[in-house]
């Protein structure tokens, strides 16, 4: 069947015949989403080269802007094209899948980089410095925090418009993760969208001490992560003898095709593949953000500036779980009564765990983050169900979320006192009374991460619970329930507190946003509500999109 | 023709939507608006009235689909109309006299600063109860019937500054929410048996069903029927109700709300026919309800409520009637709409009587009253002669066929339900001659109200004597013109079906006996109240009367047999509620609150602390996979 078996992929390939090495061949038009976004991402460095400073954050924005937004038009294009259904297939020498999954998940990721971008762009928050609008960012990352050379960039008017082409090198690794078909480009696209991030996290305007230790535990963390990562593709390879998923799966479902010599020894033996399998799942669940790989979640999200929080939290859960669904549906399956019991206990401790810690959150954004752990477990929830319905579930579950998320952490970027953002919650205390809008709209975003109807959080939820209690996974169904109880008090607490207790006299302003974050707000809101009162069409959607290709 | 049934209802609900969304804009031309409204409403019946005579009896029905309204899988429920006999009937009813007592509104309320709210809702009080008589299925019904309920109790409590006012409409409401609830149980029933609730199907269908259900459906139809119409034992609320203004009460009784529950049992008289048990219990309750409420009117100074206590006796007539089956379902029928002239007329002219007394509503307090009201005199007097049943005036003809079909019921049975409804035209004579003389007979016994303003009386403004008048007529020639080849009998029974009972005694006897008894209840109450004078304060009085007076402890009996024990039981249950309930619940939030608090303390900023949690994660990651291998 599979051109990957035949064919072999390319790696395999030169290593097995290093006499004869045939041309690659590339199918540029299935990989256009990703070939627009990494070329704009270049054109970003070369404006940053050659533009002059006053110029380049229209040029940027621009460039970004078209780049996703012509990256999404090929997405929908080769949707149109069949190439989700019946056309699906392996492209680029076995590399990249090009599939349903593949195209909903880049899909969203582009719709949520292009909303993210719109934040990232936001100057009418921050106070006019010098003369000068200001952005979220650092005037210039690399002078020391209250510097000198800080002081002089700022009085100089400088601002980081490097943010645009990182985050589009970013959004280029993270299209290939959940479309990689074999665990080299898998681990090249891990690293080509994780170091932007760590340079974006440590980039913020405010708090920068606070936000370069976040990018430095990330970074830190991040690499450890890989290292496992890495190890446990090195311990399939000697299992498997290749690294291509097809390939992996052929051996794991028992059809050796041909025997390494050099690997004879290994090859088939399954402790390999069991400790190989968790440590690469482990690199996944480090991105996931699950229980007990989430650690430096909070601190992050935190640390970050806010804008790239919210792309961070939206779109690398996105991606993550992307690969973790096709490592698991497309390597693993033939493992399934091996790693489902694990999955279960991550999952579970992922849902409480994340829930119980938030019930005692002071800070927003560490609120929010710890909200995105207990979500990252209920969206295992749909994973584990192992069934088609489980995919898709899990798809419009991420698509859903993600607009919540980055509407939410849009919102937190206008809520302000003198010191920047007022991520404290005693400060958001009455907010509702002085700004009944944005509250109104925080609480939106809230009751759907707290999975009310009439929102996106409830369909979500609603879909991957029921996913996995036809999956046969009915108890942590029924944890999945009691986490979401748990989860909905701080979520309703925040409410409460917005509306209903009296405002500080020192408390924060709103700030007036400009059309960018304004409307990243309002389309936020719009899918939320429309993903809640019309879910169907998407579910359908999803559903359509939810078989990968082998 | 058909679309012209949706116009029907959507008449006066757009005068309700005028009325009550205008604001003051409308204040000086708000009551004329409702008016016209309700008599366009009565134009559009009267149209359709002659379109239907014009086809042949078999082809009279019809209807109009106007929307779909819940379509979910199996479950349909659509917005459509059925215009038959049957409707027909109460759209006449319900336009022609809510149209009069709109008329007389408009003198009656003519100093209250919130009369364009007050026709608002008279128009609203219309809209539903057309909506209500015109569904084509029980989930539409139940639309009109919550609206009627609605109405209701916004026009009971229209005085709401008054206390007592405003807990009347809260008791009707009440009351009628427990009927409510029978009727919503009933609904589910018939989907569960039937698989729909429109009327054509299940009605057709309803001898395939079990007994039992049908029993059931028909038992919850019942309590419906208690609630809307004021029978045992859900008839507190109708008294208390008179704190409405009077026009309210008049629409209460004649043409609206009461009648419901006659036109729900019979509707739904292939369902009473199939379940014999349940239409035992509908003659049972309608027998117990006739002599109730007129052993109440009987007790009663308030002229209102006297007045209420009959409208409670005489709708106990009608439910008897329908419980009698197809003997008895056009007679309700015919009983209800004679009915719906002498009673609006009863009602109109005593609110000309108080409008005349500085609102004084004590019969004792009124006497002589017929030289200076005439017009009110004779056409209350008219009305009361209907309403005894004297020869040759309406109530004459349709109350008399009841007693007849009571007895054709056969057996012990027919002649205990003969028996009561004898007896029941005996105490109504009573009752409504005592009335009679108190108010417009006798001596003066007026006295001046609180502010010490003597009551000049006088005749009201032709606005409220020009509607009495013509339900006067009504209720002197309607009888008897139904009466003419049965033409009513005739008219109705394609719908409701008809068959003669096997009566024990012929139908002149049973005549005859009706004028004894009558004449009986005329001389003792002229013997009591017409013969001597009447003392301005009440005497004592035996128990009986007590009794009467406080609605034969009707009160009492549903605050010590329902009150009391449901404060206990909400009781119990808060305590419930607090020390279990919450106790839990508040421990489990605390014991989650303490061990997030812990939890909390892992994430201590050391990025090796997390390396080890990952590092630890990962392990037991391994190690749980070769265990799940090895087990």
């Amino acid at each position: 069947m599979t051109h990957a078996a035949t064919v072999h992929s390319l790696w395999t390939t030169a290593a097995a015949a290093p006499d004869k090495i045939p041309s690659p061949d590339i199918e540029y038009g299935q990989l256009s989403p990703t070939l627009i976004v990494l070329g704009a991402a270049i054109v970003g460095v070369l404006i940053e080269a050659f533009l002059p400073r006053r110029q380049r954050y229209v040029a940027q924005l621009f460039v970004s802007v078209v780049a996703l937004a012509a990256a999404f038009a090929a997405v929908i294009g080769l949707a149109a094209g069949d190439y989700g259904t019946s056309k699906a297939h392996v492209a680029a020498m076995g590399a990249i899948a090009v599939d349903g999954p593949a195209l909903f998940l880049q899909g969203t990721i582009l719709l949520v980089a292009l909303v993210a971008v719109f934040t990232f762009a936001e100057r009418r928050l921050d106070p006019v410095v010098h003369g000068n609008r200001v952005d979220s960012f650092a005037a210039q990352a690399a002078a020391v925090p209250g510097g000198d050379a800080e002081k002089a960039a700022v009085k100089a008017g400088f601002t980081t418009t490097e943010v645009f082409p990182l985050v589009l090198f970013a959004v280029g690794g993270m299209l290939v993760f959940p479309s990689a078909n074999d665990l080299l480009t898998l681990f090249v696209a891990l690293e080509v969208f994780s170091l932007p991030l760590y340079i974006l996290c440590a980039l913020a305007r405010r708090h920068r001490a606070l936000s370069q230790e976040a990018a430095v535990k990330y970074f830190l963390l991040g690499a450890f992560s890989s290292a496992f990562l890495l190890f446990g593709i090195a311990l399939l390879y000697g299992y498997a003898g290749t690294v291509a998923y097809s390939g992996i799966a052929d051996v794991v479902d028992g059809q050796v095709r041909n025997v390494t010599p050099a690997l004879a020894g290994t090859m088939g033996n399954d402790a390999l593949l069991l400790i190989g399998g968790a440590m690469v799942l482990m690199g996944l669940l480090f991105k996931i953000g699950a229980v007990p790989f989430h650690m430096w979640t909070p601190d992050v999200y935190q640390g970050a500036p806010t804008p790239v929080t919210g792309f961070m939290a939206a779109a690398t859960k996105v991606a993550a779980f992307g690969a973790l669904l096709r490592l698991l549906y497309v390597v693993l399956p033939g493992l399934r009564w091996d790693w489902r019991p694990v999955m279960w206990g991550v999952a579970i401790v992922t849902m409480l765990g994340g829930a119980i810690v938030a019930v005692t959150q002071t800070d927003v954004k560490r609120l929010l983050a710890y909200s995105s752990i207990a979500h990252a477990g209920f969206i295992l929830a749909g994973v584990i169900a192992t069934t088609p319905d489980g995919i898709s579930s899990v798809l419009f579950y991420l698509a859903a979320y993600s607009f919540v998320t980055l509407g939410a952490f849009a919102v937190v970027t206008l809520v302000r006192d003198a010191g920047g953002e007022a991520t404290h919650l005693s400060k958001w205390a009455g907010l509702g009374r002085r700004s009944p809008l944005v509250a109104a709209v925080f609480a939106v975003f809230l009751l759907a991460f707290a999975g009310i109807p009439l929102t996106s959080g409830f369909a979500g939820k609603f879909a991957v619970f029921k996913a996995a209690a036809d999956g046969g996974a009915g108890p942590l169904v029924v944890i999945g329930v009691i986490s979401s109880a748990i989860a909905a008090f701080f979520y309703i607490r925040v409410i409460v507190l917005m509306f209903f207790s009296e405002p500080r006299t020192d408390g924060p302003s709103v700030a007036v946003p400009s059309p960018l974050t304004s409307s990243a707000i309002a389309i936020g809101v719009a899918v939320t509500l429309v993903l809640g009162v019309a879910p169907q069409y998407f579910l359908d959607l999803a559903s359509q999109a939810g078989v990968f290709v082998r | 023709m058909e679309n012209l049934i949706g116009l029907l209802v959507a008449v006066p609900l757009l005068g309700a939507a005028l009325l009550l969304c205008g604001g003051r804009r409308l204040d000086g031309k708000g009551h004329y608006i409702g008016t016209v409204l309700a008599g366009a409403s009565f134009v559009i019946g009267a149209v359709l009235f002659a379109d239907m005579l014009g086809r042949g009896e078999h082809d009279r029905a019809l209807h109009s689909k106007v929307f779909s309204w819940i379509p979910v899988g199996g479950f349909r429920a659509d917005v459509a109309f059925q215009l038959d006999q049957l409707s027909m009937t109460f759209v006449l009813l319900i336009t022609g006299v809510g149209t009069l007592i709109h008329i007389y509104s408009i003198g009656y309320m003519e100093h209250d600063e919130r009369r364009r709210r007050f026709f608002g809702y008279l128009n609203l009080f219309l809209a539903a109860m057309l909506l209500l008589v015109l569904a084509d299925n029980y989930l539409l019904l139940y639309v009109g019937w919550e609206g009627v309920g609605l109405a209701s109790y916004l026009l009971i409590g229209f005085w709401q500054h008054k206390p007592s006012a405003a807990t009347a409409a809260k008791k009707a409401f009440i009351v009628n929410r427990v009927g409510d609830v029978g009727l919503s149980i009933a609904i589910m029933l018939m989907f569960t048996t039937f698989g729909t609730f429109t009327f054509a199907p299940v009605l057709t269908n309803a001898d395939h069903a079990s007994e039992g259900k049908l029993t059931a459906i028909g038992l919850m139809l019942l309590l419906a029927a208690c609630g809307k119409s004021a029978q045992v034992p859900l008839q507190s609320w109708l008294g208390d109700a008179m704190e409405g203004p009077t026009p309210v009460s008049a629409l209460i009784h004649a043409a609206t709300m009461v009648t419901a529950g006659v036109y729900l049992i019979t509707r739904s008289g292939a369902i009473f026919n199939a379940a014999p048990d349940a239409q035992a219990a509908v003659v049972a309750v309608g027998a117990v309800t006739l002599l109730f409420g007129a052993i109440v009117g009987c007790a009663k100074d308030d002229i209102k409520k006297a007045l209420a206590g009959s409208t409670m006796s005489q709708i106990g007539y009608m439910i008897l009637a329908a419980g009698l089956g197809p003997i008895g379902y056009v007679f309700a029928i015919m009983h209800l709409v004679t009915h719906g002239f002498f009673k609006a007329g009863l009602f109109l002219g005593a609110g000309s009587v108080m409008h005349a007394m500085n609102d004084e509503v004590d019969m004792r307090k009124y006497g002589g009253l017929r030289k200076y009201m005439p017009v009110t005199f004779i056409t209350f007097g008219l009305g009361y002669l209907a309403i005894i049943g004297f020869p040759g005036l309406s109530g004459f003809w349709s109350k008399d066929k009841i007693i007849e079909a009571a007895f054709a019921k056969g057996g012990t049975e027919g002649w205990i339900l003969g028996g009561a409804a004898l007896l029941g035209a005996a105490i109504t004579a009573y009752y409504m001659t005592r009335v009679m003389l108190l108010t417009f007979f006798g001596e003066k016994r007026w006295v001046p109200d609180e502010e010490g303003h003597e009551p000049h009386p006088h005749e009201s403004p032709s606005s409220m004597t020009i509607p009495m008048i013509v339900l006067a007529v009504g209720s002197v020639f309607a009888g008897g013109l139904f009466s003419v080849n049965d033409a009513f009998l005739k008219w109705l029974e394609p719908v409701t079906g008809h068959s003669h009972g096997d009566s024990p005694l012929s139908a002149a006897a049973v005549t005859a006996g009706t004028m004894v008894v009558l004449a009986i209840g005329v001389a003792l109450a002229w013997a009591q109240y017409g013969r001597r004078p009447v003392p301005r304060t009440a005497p004592r009085g035996s128990l009986l009367t007590r009794a009467a007076r406080r609605d034969l402890l009707q009160d009492d009996f549903n605050h010590v047999a329902l009150v009391k024990p449901g404060q206990y039981l909400t009781r119990g249950l808060v305590y419930v509620d607090h020390k279990l309930v919450d106790g839990v619940v508040n421990g489990t939030a605390a014991s989650v609150g303490g061990l997030s608090g812990r939890l909390r303390k892992l994430q201590n900023g050391y990025a090796r602390t997390y390396a080890v949690s990952m590092f630890g994660g990962t392990a037991v990651l391994i190690a749980a996979t070769l265990l799940m291998r090895a087990v």
